[in-house]
């Protein structure tokens, strides 16, 4: 029972103290509920601070974490073994981070089953604290499927009208790429007589060099792994469980879904398929860097095209989820720490953006765009909140897209892997897609004449309001971040650069 | 060796003898048992049962052979003998307050049950084909019965018909076989069988009886082609006995399976193997594709129980590769114990929300069901997840095996049906999740105690196991079948 006290499991289960909580708790005392739910919530936060304290930078291996045996019988070789290293600590921490937040976007937007709202968040929490943690393919797969069951129930009770659809489709999209994964983690895990990540990065050199596993098996596992993360990222053709899901999901959701959730994607790219099978991630490199391109493009060329606010950020994700997806498979240290920086700059900026429109929507229940407009002029804190979130997530320099983006772009440039300087170079186009989409949005919703929302709002009985201190509460944590990270990146790529570089360096470049 | 019956020969089914002694026992006493206090059969019964269980724990770890090598007892038998008597306990719990509620309370339904057991628990431990014979039937004949206890509704009478004659029919399939092999090699017994195959002797005709055979267990099994009667069956019996029918003659049936095949047909596997695959990969297709369209919760689960024996035949079918079968057979024994618990949980969860005269059996009379009684909704969720094979269940640990054992055997390709078709499942099992929790209705629900306990038990379970699954995939990857 020693792992209990380790500091990597306090963090990932401490929410389910919460959640025990939580079912004491009688279903109308809501605003205890909530208070329960977001102490929790914050104490998690508090934890993963913690953790960041213990944390040394400049170790490359994983750290504070022990492997315990699990299940040893029968040919079994299965441990229970957390740990974090500097591809994963800034995901802990963005997580403990994003949650607290959407919890407190909730306040007024859920009403009903409040109860049971906050168990599912809070199981929610414990999920993606373990895939960020798991250093054994069963464990993490036992957390990546498990944070899908919380979601899904997210989606399904507490969304929008069409949301069930929603929910059985982000079900069985994600599903659908982890059975593959499944067979290959099995696969994987029989050949080398391991589930330990560690010990698999150690023995499976050995079955390559034998033969044991041929380039050609290789390729395959390559492949069952990126279904898998690819359909979370989601890497275009396989996005279109994104806008559904985003649409029908209550804020909060939308917020972790974009925050945190799609991160486990691209994290599952660094973690697994870069380090274990590294022959077949450097010849895949220039296709995952065709795919990422056309989804920069594609996803920006979609955007535009939204009526929809939710649906316009909704695809925004996938234009940017490309840029992370480049720079990862750029295989240099500049494209990998940029594409880590960019999770988490997602992350904040999307989260901004979905808390945002979520605050305003609870007060005119629609989200098309065109019957908005001149909304500066009537909630003045929103529309410079929401300016700066529009431009972080475009990429304006001084703010942390900008960093993020820039890195991504010089690494992919630079990449050996990728072999041509074209997909980095169409790629930026998409920067200049994301200005068009995100200031068109803006201008039709803040600028110009006043929208008829505005006067059927009033026509109700009150009037269109700014930002309370609650709401300003929710983002001004993410704004800090996104200058903080815009003006002075260097802490955050210190977290990650010696990682980042014992990576690339066991990589058989060309 | 002596011409009379030994000790050791009692003491190899020791455990089965006590029960079907009990049970001749309790068809007297029931005479004295006034119709208004059955329950108190179904007390004596599940007594019975537990003995029988308590034997049979103290007997693992041993082995031995009787009756000059017609029965066996080993570990796995001693593994499966536990499985099904604790599936004869739930059984009876499960009926206890319901059959009451139908107004089916007779003492014979115990009776029978107990019948049942026993000649799933010989089946299990036959090593002669005159023995399965005999076990199949006395495990069929008591089920025919049950299915049609509900006599006044046409359905129950139409599904106690309709299992007799297809029931009948494979037996036929199975007797033909067995004359085949007979015919072919001179013996019935396993070790017999397997002397002359491995001697020359044998040829098509063997090959033809063994595929009858795989005929026979496959109508007991429910696989496909052999599962028309299925859904059918499981629909029109009473819930309680379809709970005990979907896990116990499943569970006696591939035991059979794999002992036969196993210990007699080892030289076969060239020809046989292509077939269990075949059949399980078809059997996977089609249940899981069927049930995808069901309204009804109960032809829901008979398909689902259809798609299940197709993930069970899968983990047989690299049987004869010596170095994969005891993988194989550990994974195929503790995927019985994942379905077993999973399955008797949603029937259980079947069974408090059903009423008189076949009413609230629809999907749409789960809607709601979470913000009206939690517990039971939150319990049908984690058995919906388990027969998905997702996490934190024990399905989703035995999926893990079994497709391990797949693997390892080099059958990736029946791996990728198996998890396909997981995704498929997937569909139809979070239509009832959907209905509990994101549709308002207004369900009512039933609560009696024997019915909550199997639901909670085996809820708890499913997720328990999930967590700590070391001692039981010891147990299972130790009962090793023994030739004698």
């Amino acid at each position: 029972m020693e792992f209990l006290s380790q500091p990597l499991t306090l963090l990932t289960f401490f929410p389910l103290l919460g959640v025990l909580a939580l079912a004491f708790i009688p279903s109308e005392r809501k605003n205890l509920l909530r208070w329960t739910a977001l102490v929790t919530t914050l104490v998690t936060f508090g934890l993963s601070l913690w953790v960041l304290s213990m944390f040394n930078a400049s170790d490359p291996t994983l750290q504070l974490g022990k492997a315990y045996d699990w299940i040893t019988v029968a040919g079994w070789n299965i441990q229970y073994h957390l740990g974090v290293d500097g591809l994963s600590i800034l995901l802990v921490l963005l997580t403990g981070f994003l949650t607290p937040i959407s919890i407190l976007s909730t306040w007024t937007a859920v009403e009903e089953r409040v109860k049971d709202f906050m168990m599912f968040f809070l199981l929610l929490e414990v999920g993606m604290m373990g895939v960020f943690l798991a250093q054994d393919l069963f464990l993490f797969y036992i957390f990546w499927e498990f944070t899908l069951v919380p979601m899904y129930f997210l989606i399904g009770i507490w969304g929008g009208p069409r949301r069930i659809y929603a929910a059985v489709k982000f079900f069985l999209y994600t599903m659908a790429g982890s059975i593959l994964m499944l067979l290959a983690i099995l696969f994987v895990a029989i050949q080398a007589g391991t589930f330990s990540v560690p010990g698999l990065i150690a023995k499976l050199p050995e079955l390559y060099a034998s033969g044991a596993i041929d380039p050609q098996t290789q390729i395959w596992l390559f492949l069952a792994f990126t279904a898998a993360f690819a359909i979370k990222v989601p890497m275009w053709p396989l996005h279109s469980w994104l806008p559904d899901a985003h649409v029908e999901a209550p804020t909060a959701g939308s917020v972790i879904l974009a925050g945190v959730l799609l991160k486990m994607g691209t994290y599952g790219f660094l973690r697994f398929n870069i380090p274990l099978f590294p022959q077949a991630a450097v010849q895949m490199a220039p296709w995952i860097a065709l795919f990422a391109t056309i989804g920069i493009i594609y996803g920006a060329a979609v955007s535009y095209a939204q009526s929809d606010v939710k649906k316009l950020v909704a695809y925004s994700s996938v234009s940017h989820l490309g840029f992370v997806m480049l720079g990862m498979f750029a295989l240099n240290e500049q494209g990998i720490v940029g594409a880590i920086l960019q999770m988490i700059n997602h992350g904040l900026s999307t989260g901004a953006l979905f808390l945002l429109i979520g605050m305003i929507y609870e007060q005119t229940h629609t989200r098309t765009i065109s019957v908005y407009g001149g909304l500066w002029k009537i909630t003045p804190i929103f529309g410079t909140i929401m300016l700066i979130a529009s431009l972080s997530s475009m990429g304006l320099p001084g703010l942390n897209g900008f960093v993020g983006e820039f890195t991504i772009l010089l690494g992919a440039f630079g990449s050996q892997a990728i072999g041509s300087p074209w997909y980095a170079g169409i790629s930026a186009a998409g920067v200049i897609m994301a200005a068009v989409y995100i200031l068109y949005m803006f201008q039709k919703m803040f600028l110009g004449p006043t929208g008829s929302i505005v006067e059927e709002v009033k026509h109700h009985g009150h009037a269109l309001r700014d930002l309370n201190w609650r709401e300003i509460l929710t983002v001004l944590p993410l704004l800090i971040f996104i200058f903080w990270i815009g003006l002075y990146p260097k802490p955050f790529f210190d977290l990650m650069a010696p990682t980042v570089k014992a990576l690339v360096s066991a990589l058989p470049l060309p | 060796m002596s011409q009379y019956i030994n000790p050791i020969d009692l003491a190899t089914i020791l455990p089965a003898i006590v029960l079907v002694v009990w049970a001749c026992v309790l068809l007297l006493v029931d005479l004295f048992i006034p119709r208004e206090r059955k329950g108190l059969t179904a007390v004596l019964a599940a007594f019975g049962l537990a003995l029988s269980l308590g034997l049979t724990l103290a007997q693992s770890g041993g082995t031995s052979s009787g009756f000059k090598g017609m029965v066996t007892l080993d570990g796995f038998s001693a593994f499966l003998n536990a499985l099904l008597l604790v599936s004869g306990l739930f059984g009876v719990a499960l009926a206890y307050g319901y059959v009451r509620r139908m107004g089916l309370e007779r003492g014979e339904y115990y009776i029978l049950l107990l019948f049942s057991v026993v000649g799933m628990m010989l089946m299990v431990q036959a090593s002669d084909l005159i023995v399965v014979f005999i076990a199949l039937e006395l495990l069929s004949i008591p089920l025919y019965v049950l299915a049609a206890l509900n006599a006044r509704q046409i359905e129950s009478e139409e599904a106690g018909l309709k299992y007799f004659l297809l029931g009948s029919f494979s037996t036929g399939f199975l007797v033909y076989g067995i004359a085949l092999i007979f015919g072919a090699t001179g013996s019935t017994s396993y070790s017999g069988i397997v002397t002359a195959a491995s001697a020359g002797t044998s040829g098509l005709l063997l090959t033809i009886g063994a595929a009858l055979l795989l005929v026979g267990f496959g109508f007991k099994v429910a696989a496909v082609p052999f599962h028309m009667w299925t859904p059918d069956v499981y629909q029109g019996a009473p819930t309680s006995v379809t709970a005990f029918m979907s896990s116990g003659a499943k569970i006696a049936g591939f035991a059979a399976l794999l002992r036969v095949f196993a210990l007699a047909f080892p030289t076969l596997t060239a020809d046989l193997t292509p077939i269990l695959a075949a059949l399980a990969a078809l059997t996977m297709i089609v249940g899981n594709l069927v049930a995808v369209s069901q309204t009804n919760i109960k032809r829901l689960l008979a398909y689902s129980s259809i798609a299940h024996a197709g993930y069970i035949l899968m983990a047989f079918v690299p049987y004869g590769n010596p170095q994969v079968m005891p993988v194989s057979v550990a994974a195929g024994l503790f995927y019985l114990v994942a379905y077993a618990v999973s399955n008797f949980g949603a029937w259980g969860v079947v069974i408090a929300l059903e009423k008189q005269g076949g009413k609230g059996l629809e999907l749409g009379d789960y809607a709601g069901l979470f913000w009206k009684n939690r517990p039971l909704a939150l319990a049908m969720t984690v058995f919906m997840l388990s027969l998905i094979g997702f996490p934190p269940t024990i399905g989703m640990v035995g999926k893990f095996y079994l497709f391990r054992a797949v693997i390892d055997g080099g059958f990736v390709w029946l791996a990728i049906v198996g998890v396909v078709t997981s995704l498929i499942s997937a569909y139809y099992y979070l239509r009832v999740v959907v209905n509990m929790f994101m549709r308002e209705g207004e369900p009512q629900t039933g609560s009696e105690f024997w019915l909550n306990f199997t639901w909670g038990l085996t809820a708890l379970a499913t997720v328990v196991v999930s967590f700590v699954p070391q001692p039981l995939f010891a147990w299972a990857s130790s009962a090793v079948l023994r030739l004698f």
